[in-house]
């Protein structure tokens, strides 16, 4: 600041604490401070990805078991473009792929497929796997991979086991009711869910819907 | 940087507004006593609010929380004399933040379930006023020594707090704690108490019990010098 230069003798009267730092010191600080914080945050997002993506995996493949009722072998079916592969697409990160899961008991026979899907619930996005016979249309379950609905009320949709049971057996396209289900096709939602409720249908619905082409021209090739 | 611990001299000179010389043992204890981050200063509001319907999520939170403080003040208080006072402010965030992001991502990495049950509010110590707070007020003023007791005062402090409020209304609202049922299958969870009114509602009864702890503490010094 300038007005220092011209004050002779006493020491300059109670200027703001270090108003005199010069501009490139300033630049440096935040240079350096940015460059350190920048090279920490890099090397520990690095060292913590694999951990996080093993979680990640784990919680996809946690919810395929659970909704499959535990198969004894699973095998995975890629998505490229419209169409179902046993194989993967060659030169791409298998973590991009969509990705269907078919379950099979000890016998060989089909369990189902296990499909991800989401779409918006009351609060945020509800994710979903969803276990469904895709000869049938009939479910084996859901697991919820990941949802924000309001404590106490939305989010039995996940921790209500009474709630999730409802959804075995029942046959795609679900419809909700407030009274208790009367046929396979319908589904008793949650008091004071009304959303989160309709949110789950609807989604195991659309899945359905999307996915059991999908499978039953991958069967019309060669089987499951 | 050459090594700042060598720039602290036993004759620390005066900085305007430090906090009058303490050994770094009352330092901890004012955090959690005294100056409670929570419920003396009614700091850090917001992230209590939100995290605490459940136990779990308020320890997590506290610990987190606790790590930044304590990561951020001991850098500050080391590089005090090397931030100059215009860009302090900028500095600061720019550490606490560092030690926000890694706190995040090792929470994603160890603890995934607990990562994912406090979503966007990790990230948000950030902007917690306790850290801030502490760095401008003490940190930023004091040798590390006294930066690092106050940090974890201040952080058990936040911890405390939060913990009473998770107990409350886990306890209230999901007859749990820590998940474990404790209040048996007859009780019907108050489910008002893991939602929003719940929190203000236990927060207010908290603030109402200080206050009339605090009120009484002084009636009886009064009468006592009387």
């Amino acid at each position: 600041m300038s007005d220092h230069a011209h004050s002779h003798g006493a020491p300059p009267p109670a200027a703001a604490p270090g108003s005199s730092t010069p501009a490139w010191r300033l630049v440096a600080t935040l240079a350096l401070g940015g460059a350190f914080a920048g090279a920490l945050v890099a090397n520990v997002y690095q060292k913590t990805l694999p951990a996080i993506q093993r979680a990640a995996d784990a919680k996809i493949d946690g919810a395929v078991r659970e909704v499959l009722a535990a198969p004894a072998r699973l095998d995975t079916l890629y998505l490229i473009g419209d169409h179902l592969s046993r194989t993967p697409p060659p030169g791409v990160e298998l973590r991009q792929v969509t990705k269907a899961f078919v379950g099979f008991d000890d016998t060989g026979a089909r369990t189902g497929v296990a499909v991800e899907a989401s779409e918006p619930g009351f609060a945020d996005e509800v994710r979903l796997m969803i276990g469904f016979n895709p000869a049938t249309s009939a479910l084996t379950g859901y697991a919820v991979l990941g949802q924000k609905e309001t404590p106490g009320l939305g989010d039995k949709i996940e921790k209500d086991t009474v709630f999730v049971a409802r959804f075995r057996g029942k046959v795609a396209p679900l419809k909700g009711t407030k009274n208790s289900a009367t046929d396979a096709g319908m589904v008793q939602t949650i008091t004071g869910a009304t959303i989160s409720s309709r949110a789950v249908i609807q989604i195991i619905n659309h899945a359905v819907a999307l996915w059991q082409p999908r499978l039953m021209a991958l069967e019309k090739e060669g089987g499951t | 940087m050459t090594a700042p611990t060598a720039a602290v001299s036993k004759d620390e000179p005066f900085v305007p507004g430090a906090p009058p010389p303490a050994p770094p043992w009352l330092d901890v204890w004012s955090g959690i006593a005294q100056n409670n981050p929570v419920l003396v200063q009614m700091l850090g509001l917001c992230p209590l609010m939100a995290v605490s319907n459940s136990l779990a999520n308020g320890i997590a939170m506290g610990i987190a929380t606790t790590f930044v403080l304590v990561g951020s003040s001991l850098l500050i208080s080391m590089f005090r004399k090397y931030i100059a006072s215009e860009v302090r402010l900028t500095v600061y965030i720019l550490i606490i933040a560092t030690f926000v992001t890694v706190a995040d991502l090792t929470l994603a990495a160890l603890f995934p379930d607990i990562s994912k049950a406090l979503g966007p509010f990790v990230p948000l110590i950030v902007v917690n006023c306790i850290i801030l707070g502490r760095a401008e007020a003490f940190a930023g003023k004091v040798a590390p020594l006294r930066a690092v007791a106050d940090a974890i005062g201040m952080g058990m402090g936040f911890t405390l707090a939060l913990s009473v409020l998770c107990t409350v209304r886990e306890l209230l609202g999901s007859g749990s704690l820590l998940g474990f049922n404790v209040l048996g299958p007859r009780f019907e969870p108050w489910v008002f108490m893991v939602m929003p009114p719940g929190g203000f509602l236990t927060l207010g009864i908290l603030f109402l019990i200080m206050g009339w702890y605090g009120t009484r503490k002084a009636q009886r010094a009064k009468e006592a010098t009387a």
